[in-house]
């Protein structure tokens, strides 16, 4: 990729993310939905496995990473709605935005509002868990590269379930298995940062970034024919 | 049978106008039958139970001849599977559409055989139908994600978009199979240091010999079932060309007749 496209790939990313963003600006979906689903889920957990502190401390890492998991669902569901209705897609598909652009714009939307959940959780996690984080950085990084994994799994899996009826129920079943390792990852990471061990935590941040890089590469080939279909 | 006249008599690899089957499909499937019949004497009668060293399986190490071939197998499925997508999608023919969908469905009964047979040995070696075992666990998950593979077929309508997609499908779930099994191994390997159910390396004689048959008669039943499954879904295309074409020119004809009309 010469330096110019790469140039107009960013632009274009830009101009799709910051689409999404204002957007969510304008609707509160994330602020109003996602946020309070995220911590909802926290509190099921709770119920779930006991109020007794210890287990739902040790339980932590897991519990956070599966409330993001599920969160990221809604997100990816959200950022391919605002496509589908009305025949945007196809608006989209002809605007002559480069389709990695697209891509790239996608993802990071998505990332951006995972992020703020992933604050917001954390918050959570700590006042109704108990569970304060003793490696900090390793939290920031595990979570910067796990979301940059989720998000660019998510927009190509998203971009492929956008156009179908099923979509609803067809994409948990085709992103959850591809995003295992990541959760395993993720959960191992923040184990570690929990537990004030950070050894093997960032061999596991290592792979959580390896993912995202993988999947950004996948996006960037995957998404045109994937855009096309959709 | 009897229907067939001489224009359309089945050739040697040609499809018979009744079934799936052609005459090669039907001498495989015969040699098939009878080395299945043999590899059941060599694998639970002639060779002999495991029974050296500490950790030896006993009769158990049988299961390990139809587990381990199967594995291979869908692996096989899968591989083809990620082929024919790559091949799809450089060279856009039905054919390769219908090999990539044919290998995963068939793949998926060779993973539930996996799955079964690891399952029915987890329950004599560990006491449990299930254990957090790494080949188990990712073999669970590349179950899942090849079912979402079929479920995307089915959820799309236009035969060009699902050939497309699942061709798409196709190729990155086959890039998953290899990052889901090994951060499951890394991850199961923190926890327990014995890797559980690795085979006897000293493994020789008649057992190897079972082991080898089972993974060549593994192959060749896959081989045999993707003539069928293959053909079937060549004639499923087909089908559904025609009815669109046949929509199409009753549309056609109704247009026409209302134009008429007016």
């Amino acid at each position: 990729m010469t330096n110019t496209t790469l140039r107009s790939v960013i632009s274009d990313a830009r101009l799709v993310a910051g689409k999404d963003l204002r957007l969510e600006w304008r609707s509160r979906v994330t602020l109003n939905q996602l946020l309070p689903f995220a911590l909802l889920v926290l509190v099921l957990f709770a119920f779930a496995l006991d109020p007794d502190r210890s287990v739902l401390k040790d339980a932590t890492p897991g519990l956070f990473w599966l409330a993001v998991l599920f969160s990221t669902l809604l997100a990816i569901q959200r950022a391919f709605a605002v496509e589908t209705v009305d025949g945007i897609i196809d608006a989209l598909r002809i605007s002559g935005l480069d389709p990695a652009g697209i891509f790239l714009g996608k993802a990071a939307g998505i990332a951006l509002h995972l992020l703020v959940v992933e604050a917001a959780l954390l918050v959570g996690v700590t006042v109704m868990y108990g569970a304060s984080p003793s490696g900090l950085l390793l939290v920031v990084a595990t979570s910067i590269a796990a979301t940059a994994g989720l998000a660019a799994a998510g927009a190509v899996y998203g971009v492929l379930a956008a156009g179908l009826r099923v979509r609803d129920t067809l994409l948990p079943i085709l992103w959850l298995p591809v995003v295992a390792p990541l959760l395993i990852g993720a959960t191992q990471a923040f184990g570690s940062a929990y537990e004030k061990s950070s050894g093997a935590g960032w061999r596991w941040c290592g792979l959580l970034g390896a993912f995202a890089v993988l999947y950004t590469a996948i996006g960037f080939v995957a998404f045109e024919p994937l855009l096309e279909e959709s | 049978m009897t229907s067939s006249t001489p224009g359309q008599r089945a050739g040697r690899f040609d499809m018979h106008p009744d079934g799936t089957a052609s005459h090669g499909s039907r001498v495989l499937g015969s040699i098939l039958l009878i080395a299945v019949a043999i590899f059941l004497i060599v694998a639970l009668v002639a060779s002999p139970p495991d029974g050296a060293g500490a950790d030896a399986m006993g009769d158990m190490v049988r299961i390990m001849y139809v587990h381990v071939p199967v594995a291979i197998a869908c692996y096989t499925a899968f591989m083809v599977t990620a082929f024919a997508s790559a091949m799809y999608l450089w060279k856009r023919t039905e054919g390769w559409d219908c090999l990539a969908a044919a290998s995963v469905e068939v793949g998926i009964v060779f993973t539930v055989l996996t799955l079964a047979t690891g399952s029915i040995w987890g329950h004599t070696a560990w006491g449990t139908w299930w254990e957090w075992d790494p080949r188990l666990t990712s073999t669970a998950l590349m179950f899942v994600m090849y079912l979402g593979y079929l479920a995307l077929r089915r959820a799309v309508v236009d035969p060009q978009s699902r050939a497309k997609q699942a061709a798409v499908l196709g190729l990155i779930s086959f890039i998953n199979v290899p990052i889901v099994h090994y951060s499951v191994d890394w991850w199961r390997s923190l926890h327990q240091t014995a890797t559980i159910g690795r085979l006897d390396p000293t493994i020789d004689g008649l057992k190897l010999f079972a082991l080898l048959f089972g993974m060549v008669l593994a192959l060749l039943l896959y081989a045999w079932l993707m003539l069928h499954r293959f053909r079937l879904q060549w004639v499923e295309t087909q089908v559904e060309a025609k009815g669109l074409d046949t929509a199409l020119a009753e549309r056609r004809a109704e247009a026409v007749a209302d134009g008429g009309v007016r």
